[in-house]
């Protein structure tokens, strides 16, 4: 506090005695810390992209793999060309004349936004409580948002289906207290997907809300009280602003999965509900067709993009912030 | 002790029995679960006062100024504001205003709507929120800065938006915690000036926490010294200084040399202390003190002259030998362990360039001083 005018001269670099080869292997080694994520986005997301995408541009055939062409260099150069010409867009343009896909898209978009809010409005609260909460039971705190990670995301989905069937513990519970006489029809209705989103999802709502609103200095909510304003103006006008940058990570870390969400679809909606994810995965293995499955994945990808990208210059922005 | 006065001579409205407190600490305690912070404490602040809390970190004089903010409610007793009761009120409706020891300038928003902020809630009219503003940012000299973040500023400039934003409302009471804790020094000294020069033009009653005393020394026209939640002493800079209620005071603000012993005849004030080993001290400020009891004489390092010769009028001379001398430029202490072993300190103007017979180490010296230069504690 008394920090007295102490310049703190920092001695420059002694470094009179670095030889040019251990410099040499310093830029060496910088170079291949960067080089390494780069090494894995290739092996691990580029190069299976860039496959996928090929079978997207294949005709189905009953064949193993079951699609045409499958590359190989049997025909030397002049072969690999010819297959590549059989290579075509016909699956975008199936795509695009089957309204199944075009509402699976719209429908899985819909449900991951309402369930995004619905993930917001139950994890805010949450978020904040533990922020606030005495700084000697945070962890403990943070622990139990993470515990449910610790089981199975099958069995956990799998569990709601006992809640909430018409004779599961919900409806036994809410008909025993006389709250209900009837009992209500949850599974397998979008009723039963919201709910299971959002509490897959949760925690990555929690987690980064958490961590910019614990990171907040208090003393601003004083300031603001201080200044005249009541707490639920302070509330909008301090903390949410200031929390944003964790509502928007929080937010597309539950969107962008919630849109190729297949488990708790299948599981929880029935077969009635028509999302994406459950799309593709009749597409595979229901109708083994490879190339228009893997259509549906690259649009899925793209659609996707827009929100990465979103989130991307989000956090650039926060991190402008801290500086 | 007439002359132990405010700096300001017109102003000293604790002087004046007619004089109506403004803020009121009435048997305030503050208990933060077995910890007490404040405890039974009571004290009186005028208007237009500037007033500092002066004690060292945990002593409860945060704790006092978070109280009349309205972060905080006593436990027991109450504080009032011009006659007013501010107990149930919350921060928001009180006419007081704070600046932050962090600043707490909200970091999404401009220089500018930081000051605006607390207008808008007060729903005053755009034109003249843009015009008040204008004049805080005129005021703390940032005119150019209006459309910046908080994070593109340095440390003194922030502090400036701090305070801005903080007087922007004119509020009854400013007050100020640590205001100037986080500025290097040369800019500390600027500032405490800047902040005296404010007070004044704007006539506003301020209080300000510090563990900074020469801060509280330069600022204020009355200091409470605050210890374990209690007010040992409040009084003018001067009096603190020169007239320290308690031992703890005198050793708290500035340095002191400490003679512990008995009055050993005392009449009408004026009185010889036994202080042990065969030192007397005669004082004229003994008080009500009789003989027999037990006091402390305190007596500051720049009222004792260090000489190589015993003083032939002195009253007060006592023999030892230079210690240790620090040479600080614009003075000289001089460190002179006396013949029982206490070390006294003494520290000497260098009015002039070139000393005859200069002292050094080792060397037998004489500590002298008037009668009425040191005070005698019983407390």
């Amino acid at each position: 506090m008394s920090s007295a005018a102490v310049t703190t001269a920092s001695a420059p670099a002694t470094n009179a005695g670095g030889s040019a080869l251990a410099r040499l292997g310093a830029a060496f080694f910088g170079r291949l810390v960067i080089i390494v994520p780069y090494v894995w986005l290739l092996f691990f997301f580029l190069i299976p992209f860039v496959i996928v995408f090929k079978i997207s541009l294949s005709q189905t055939a009953i064949a193993i793999p079951p699609y045409t062409p499958a590359l190989d260099f049997s025909g030397g150069i002049s072969g690999f060309i010819a297959q590549l010409k059989q290579l075509s867009l016909d699956n975008y343009t199936w795509l695009t004349q089957d309204a199944l896909y075009f509402n699976a898209y719209v429908t899985s978009v819909i449900i991951a936004a309402i369930s995004t809010v619905l993930t917001l409005l139950v994890g805010y609260p949450i978020a904040y409580g533990m922020a606030r909460a005495p700084a000697t039971i945070r962890p403990t705190l943070l622990m139990l948002v993470i515990l449910p990670f610790w089981t199975s995301f099958l069995i956990r989905v799998y569990a709601w289906i006992g809640i909430l069937k018409p004779e599961g513990l919900l409806n036994q519970l809410l008909l025993a207290t006389g709250v209900i006489h009837q009992p209500l029809i949850i599974l397998n209705t979008y009723t039963a997907i919201f709910i299971g989103i959002v509490y897959s999802y949760l925690p990555f709502m929690v987690l980064p809300l958490y961590s910019a609103l614990e990171k907040m200095d208090y003393s601003l909510i004083e300031a603001a009280k201080d200044l005249g304003c009541p707490p639920t103006g302070a509330f909008w006008k301090i903390t949410f602003p200031l929390s944003l940058p964790g509502v928007i990570a929080g937010c597309l870390l539950v969107f962008i999965p919630a849109v190729g969400e297949f488990v708790i679809p299948d599981l929880l909606g029935g077969s009635q509900t028509l999302m994406i994810g459950k799309t593709l995965w009749n597409e595979f293995f229901a109708n083994r067709d490879w190339p228009v499955s893997s259509a549906v994945a690259v649009i899925l990808l793209l659609l996707l993009i827009v929100p990465i990208m979103l989130f991307q210059r989000a956090q650039a922005r926060a991190q402008e912030m801290d500086r | 002790m007439k002359s132990l006065g405010s700096i300001r001579r017109d102003f000293a409205p604790w002087n004046d029995p007619n004089a109506k407190p403004y803020i009121q600490f009435d048997n305030v305690t503050k208990k933060f679960g077995d910890f007490t912070a404040v405890n039974n404490l009571s004290l009186t602040i005028f208007e237009r006062e500037f007033f500092a809390l002066l004690g060292a970190s945990g002593c409860g004089k945060s704790t006092l100024l978070r109280m009349l903010a309205g972060f905080e409610e006593p436990t027991s007793g109450r504080i009032l504001l011009d006659g007013q009761d501010l107990r149930g009120i919350p921060p928001y409706r009180r006419p007081v205003n704070m600046m932050f020891q962090s600043y707490a300038l909200f970091p999404h928003m401009t220089v500018e709507n930081n000051i605006a902020f607390g207008l808008k809630q007060d729903g005053m009219p755009k034109p003249e929120i843009a015009s008040r503003v204008a004049e805080m940012l005129k005021l703390v000299k940032l005119e150019q800065f209006a459309k910046r973040k908080p994070h593109q500023l340095s440390g003194g400039q922030r502090q400036r938006v701090a305070l801005a934003r903080s007087v922007a409302k004119r509020p009854k009471v400013l007050l100020l915690d640590e205001p100037l804790g986080a500025l290097d020094k040369k800019l500390r000294e600027e500032t405490q000036f800047e902040l005296m020069d404010l007070q004044q033009n704007l006539g506003l009653t301020f209080v300000v926490v510090t563990h900074d005393q020469e801060e509280a020394m330069t600022m204020a026209d009355r200091i409470a010294i605050i210890d374990k939640g209690e007010v040992m002493q409040v009084a003018t800079p001067a009096e603190v200084y020169e007239a320290p209620g308690s031992r703890f005071v005198a050793g708290f603000v500035g340095n002191v040399n400490m003679f512990e012993g008995k009055i050993a005849r005392g009449e009408a004030g004026s009185a010889s202390i036994d202080a042990g080993n065969g030192i007397t001290i005669r004082t004229d400020n003994a008080g009500t003190a009789g003989a027999g009891t037990a006091v402390t004489f305190a007596i500051r390092p720049e009222k004792i002259k260090v000489s190589s010769k015993k003083p032939a009028e002195a009253v007060n001379a006592i023999e030892g030998e230079v210690y240790d001398i620090a040479y600080l430029g614009d003075m000289t202490v001089y460190h002179v362990r006396l013949d029982d072993g206490q070390v006294v300190r003494a520290s000497t103007m260098n009015a002039a360039r070139i000393t005859e017979d200069p002292l050094s180490w080792n060397d037998r010296a004489w500590v002298s001083f008037r009668p009425d230069a040191g005070v005698v504690l019983t407390r």
